[in-house]
């Protein structure tokens, strides 16, 4: 067809196509273009272009635009286009104006007018290109304009408008719901139309009106089902099966409509088992699309009710994904593993090893995933190694946008689940050291409080030592060149608080260490605060305890350069730093008290403590004090807060009122780090009550799940103080209480039938793998201890996960031995008591097969009271049966014999083109041994053809690259 | 919901570009550069999928399949199954294969408008329309 004689496009054309395929630079190519761009303004607005010319213009004018330059100029021509009566040119017109212009565009005004006139048209060809126009050109104002026309052509002829004009609708429903709010009804009349691609189509807007209103719609439950059930038992035209699988666009459609609307809800669930349970038999796990439908299937049965049996069958599905070489389908593996933990925590057990092998996949993708699986995965016994793997990920990327994200995923699940304060120090010091600048500055405050508060405890030996062990690792880590500025802030405030107090390094070693942070990082003022703040500190405590100070003189010049400072800021802290130094070992110790950043402070907001120097003042004569709205001309004064601010007030104004008054200087500390800035002083905010973490140290820690970001570390200590050998046993539950409640009953119930056949697979596959020592071992610190895991029964229960911690049943399960496969079962009937849904089901199911008519049940999924609506709407039901009988006509319901025989000739067509696909996803013999005869068959002219294009292209040196005459080979095999 | 196709060849060059919601030509060129830069970086043998969310925005990913000189690209929304979004490039391309009868690159450069007929009878307005490539030759060739 258009692959010959030039591509049935003009010289020029080619010729601009080829050139910029030669092209060597950017540049050149840019050059090209705009070339170009020059040429078609030229010739664009000659007069009397021939149509045929002007099409080909737009045409190269939208390629212009594709390769990123301006192509405005002649969008004007593109909109006269469309009101050519040639389709030809009318659909080059509208792709054009589709493709230029967003629905706000001022031309679109042009456009609309011809939009009506071409949803009417007789030509359904047009109504189609118009209602593609549609989609893109309207915006929420010209939506009424349309409307009307549109929502006649749910009832056109073709089945291709109403199809199309569903679309519209949904699309007008995505840009302003309340638009079509009113045609809600039209929607569902539409999921009864005789065509299956309309229903297909409606269940798009259906989807998204299901997700933002589940409620109004749990009465297509019913109908939805059915309809699932016909299409996934080949009821609809043969036309509709992709790759040997029913309508699979369609079911995966219905899927996440079920999963939303039985989620949460178990009476709309159960109306659902029978059904995905057969989708989960019937398809096909040999080709792409029928594992997508498994995969929906997955995503579908962990969103409705839980139901033990198709619980089962996803954890089938899911560990023949993961043991796949198909990236894609360890990917969609993982992904399903994740969303199904959620209800059943203890599949991830046996799939371990393959989560480990997709996390050291090279596949960035994949390794993502994993990660995202193994956070939702995350409990105490494993955290120390979940977080640590997540880290070393984190420090191997470029990419900040996920940097962001995995950073602050690592600091939630070290507040969440810490193991002890140490660790959290050293995992924080690591997220610091390489995200420190992508991560929350709340996460910094948090990981000063942890240090100043300790655990909350009556320990304060363990408390220092923690603060110790945090001052080495600072002391270690600031020598190191560019740290992230919220780190240096951290370890500064902690080198002033703490440096001094376990006197391990002198004085000088420590403040020697803050001067270079303060010399290497000058251009950071905060960083600077803080240093100084912590000088202060250090010299304060030094003074304190009545030892002398000898200030370095590095420190020295940094204060006189930083009393000289642009920032006001660390001018006042230079200065704050010279007075403290100035005074007595008294007066110090009260301003700055060792190890009081948790204590609470006092504030006299009224300055009562100065009333009687006042009034000693006033008796002597001095003036009164005059708030300072009430005075006017007065030049800014809060210079004068500072009353050694000598140099300044020299050149300033100075009034003798304000002179000096000295006992100010106590309270001087905490009133400046209140009023300068919460963000630089270290002291905790007074908005912060301390309370709030002394009630929950209790028992708050095991309910897991809550996403606020605060430390929940107190009171765990005495969990975490085991060895993680003991503690990682993963699975845990209260298996051990069901198990004496439940055991005999169930037991009988379930049988051990329905656990055998998942598990052998299992085990026969096993031994044959080789398993590195490391990986195990990576195993055993992720999932528990890896020996038998999957012999064991797991929990089911969210809540008892982590409160069984410490409960050593694990080694009393596994013990019993013959009774842990049944446990499995055990507990797979307790998590929900159904009845057994399936077997009731398949009867239903053969014998509508055999009694009802195909087309009848595609009608019967009607809502009943829907049913006469449509019947009217269709001009009565005498027309519609020889309809329905057409489309059914070659419906094979008899088998797959005759099947074969009738596609015959039109299958030829098709494997010819795609022998290669169908070689490798069929399995069954219908496909087989007609590819067979067919491939052999198109080997002939192909090659040849190929290799004339082949000729062409290389002489049009577009793409020098292929060396491959038939480019599609290896689509094609 | 889909938000894009690409096709682009192997030297990071577009063949065709259709965004369903409206991007400026400047960001368009944005997203094609990344998208490339992010293709090219991929081994062979991997998924084919990619976590799209740091150039497209939230929760957005890609598929892509490397075909020739080709890369065929979908980007869309957690609304849509991955696995069946790589069929639909499937279909996209038995299409195209079905109608140009071995399809090359220049093909797609040159009958740019089918292109879009044949994209515009699978995909409408970010939704997918119709899976049968059979069904969308029918449509295209009677528009002629």
């Amino acid at each position: 067809m258009g692959s010959t004689g030039g591509f049935g496009q003009s010289k020029e054309f080619l010729d601009l196509v080829k050139s910029i395929g030669e092209a060597r630079s950017k540049a050149e190519e840019d050059r090209i273009v705009l070339h170009e761009i020059e040429t078609l303004k030229r010739r664009i607005t000659e007069p009397d272009i021939p149509k045929r010319k002007m099409k080909e213009f737009i045409i190269r004018l939208v390629y212009v635009e594709m390769l990123g330059h301006d192509a405005s100029f002649g969008y004007i021509h593109a909109v006269k286009m469309t009101h050519d009566d040639n389709l030809v040119l009318k659909r080059t017109g509208y792709l054009a104006v589709t493709l230029f212009l967003n629905e706000d565009h001022d031309l679109i005004i042009l456009i609309v007018n011809t939009i009506q006139k071409d949803l009417k048209s007789d030509n359904y060809l047009v109504v189609c290109a118009a209602l593609n126009a549609v989609c893109r050109l309207i915006n929420e104002e010209t939506i009424p304009a349309v409307l009307p026309q549109i929502v006649e052509l749910l009832g056109h002829q073709k089945e291709a408008v109403r199809k199309k004009a569903i679309m519209a609708l949904h699309c007008f429903y995505q840009k302003s719901p309340s638009s079509v709010t009113h045609l809600i009804s039209n929607f569902r009349k539409r999921l009864c139309d005789n065509d299956p691609g309309v229903m297909g189509a409606t269940l798009c807007p259906l989807f998204d009106l299901i997700t933002a209103d589940v409620n109004s719609f749990k009465d297509l439950v019913i109908s939805f089902v059915s309809i699932l059930k016909q299409v996934a038992e080949c009821r609809l035209p043969k036309s509709y099966d992709y790759h040997q699988m029913p309508a699979p666009f369609i079911l995966i459609r219905l899927l996440k409509i079920l999963a939303l609307l039985g989620s949460g809800d178990k009476q709309a669930s159960e109306n659902m088992y029978t059904v995905v349970n057969d989708m989960f038999r019937k398809s096909d796990s040999s080709s792409n699309i029928g594992n997508a439908v498994l995969y929906e299937c997955i995503c579908c049965v962990s969103s409705i009710y839980p139901n033990p049996k198709l619980l089962e069958a996803a954890a089938d599905v899911i560990s023949r994904f993961l043991k796949s070489d198909s990236h894609n389908l360890k990917y969609v593996g993982i992904d399903a593993l994740g969303r199904l933990i959620k209800i059943s925590p203890e599949i991830a057990e046996q799939h371990q090893l393959a989560v480990i092998d997709c996390l050291e996949d090279p596949d960035d993708t994949l390794k993502r995933k994993t990660f995202e699986l193994l956070y939702k995965m995350t409990k105490s016994s494993n955290v120390e190694v979940i977080v640590d793997r997540m880290i070393d990920y984190m420090i191997s990327i470029n990419d900040n946008h996920y940097k962001t994200d995995i950073a602050s995923r690592c600091v939630e699940l070290a507040e969440q689940f810490a193991p002890s304060n140490h660790w959290f120090i050293q995992t924080m010091n690591r997220v610091f050291e390489h995200a420190g600048d992508l991560v929350n500055v709340k996460v910094a405050h948090n990981l000063m409080r942890l240090i100043a508060e300790g655990f909350g405890e009556d320990d304060d030996s363990a408390d220092s030592q923690l603060r110790s062990s945090a001052v080495e690792s600072y002391l270690r880590i600031v020598g190191e060149p560019k740290l992230p500025s919220i780190f240096l802030q951290v370890i500064c405030w902690v080198l002033g608080e703490y440096g001094t107090a376990d006197e391990k390094f002198p004085a000088s070693y420590i403040t020697g260490k803050l001067c270079d942070v303060a010399e290497a990082y000058s251009n950071d003022e905060t960083v600077k605060a803080y240093a100084l703040t912590a000088l202060v500190k250090i010299y304060a405590f030094g003074i304190a305890t009545g030892r002398k100070v000898d200030m370095l003189p590095e420190c020295q010049s940094l204060i006189e350069e930083l009393s000289a400072s642009h920032s006001t800021d660390l001018q006042q802290r230079a200065y704050e730093l010279q007075t403290v130094i100035s005074l007595d070992a008294n007066a110090v110790e009260s301003i700055m008290p060792s190890d009081a950043s948790c204590e609470d402070i006092e504030i006299d907001k009224d300055l009562s403590f100065l009333n009687s120097y006042v009034q000693q003042a006033l008796e002597k004569g001095a003036q009164p004090y005059i708030p300072e709205n009430e005075r006017d001309g007065m030049l800014n004064i809060s210079s004068l807060r500072n009353q050694d601010d000598h140099e300044a007030s020299m050149h300033g104004l100075r009034f003798e009122a304000y002179e000096v008054p000295k006992p100010v200087v106590p309270s001087r500390i905490p009133a400046v780090s209140l009023t300068s800035s919460t963000e630089f002083v270290p002291v905790p905010e007074p908005s912060y009550p301390r309370e709030i973490h002394q009630p929950t140290s209790v028992l708050a820690m095991p309910d897991a799940g809550s996403s606020e970001l605060k430390l929940r570390l107190d009171g765990v200590q005495k969990k975490w103080g085991r060895p993680t050998s003991s503690t990682s046993a993963p699975s845990t539950s209260n298996s051990t209480s069901q198990k004496t409640v439940n055991g005999a009953m169930q037991l009988a119930v379930m049988g051990t039938v329905n656990s055998k056949p998942r598990e052998s697979p299992y085990d026969s596959r096993r031994p044959q793998v080789e398993i590195s020592p490391e990986k195990q071992k990576l195993a055993a610190s992720l999932f528990g201890p890896s020996s038998k895991s999957e012999k064991r029964p797991s929990s089911s229960g969210q809540k008892g996960e982590k409160a069984s911690i410490h409960v050593p049943q694990k080694s009393q399960v596994s013990k019993a031995g013959v009774g842990s496969s049944n446990g499995m079962s055990v507990e797979k009937t307790a998590i929900q008591p159904a009845p057994d849904l399936l077997d009731l089901g398949e009867l239903t199911a053969v014998s509508i097969a055999s009694s009802v008519d195909p087309f009848t049940q595609l009608e019967g999924l009607l809502d009943p009271n829907q049913v006469p609506a449509s019947v009217n709407h269709e001009a009565g039901g005498a027309t519609k049966a020889p309809n329905i009988m057409a489309l059914y006509a070659d419906t094979p319901s008899s088998g797959q014999s005759i099947d074969i025989e009738n596609q015959l000739p039109s299958n030829k067509d098709h494997a010819n083109v795609l022998s290669g696909l169908l070689n490798s996803t069929s399995r069954s013999a219908h496909g087989g041994t007609i590819v067979m005869a067919t491939t052999q068959f198109s080997k002939g002219p192909d090659p040849r053809n190929s290799l004339e294009k082949d000729a062409l292209v290389r002489q049009m040196g577009v793409n020098t690259m292929s060396q491959n005459p038939n480019l599609f080979k290896d689509l094609l095999g | 919901m889909i938000r894009a196709v690409m096709v682009m060849n192997t030297q990071g060059k577009p063949r065709l570009t259709k965004f369903y919601d409206f991007q400026s030509v400047e960001k368009q060129q944005e997203l094609i550069r990344s998208v490339f830069g992010v293709l090219c970086s991929r081994a062979e043998n991997v998924s084919n999928f990619v976590d799209f969310d740091s150039i497209f925005g939230p929760d957005t990913r890609l598929v892509y399949k490397h075909l020739a000189t080709l890369y065929f690209v979908f980007v869309f929304d957690s609304s849509e199954n991955e696995l069946a979004m790589l069929d639909l490039i499937q279909v996209f391309v038995e299409t195209l294969d079905k109608c140009f009868k071995n399809v090359c690159e220049l093909d797609i450069v040159f009958n740019y408008t089918k292109m879009h007929s044949i994209l515009d009878e699978i995909v409408f307005g970010g939704q997918v329309l119709e899976t049968s490539s059979a069904e969308v030759i029918k449509a295209v060739k009677s528009i002629g």
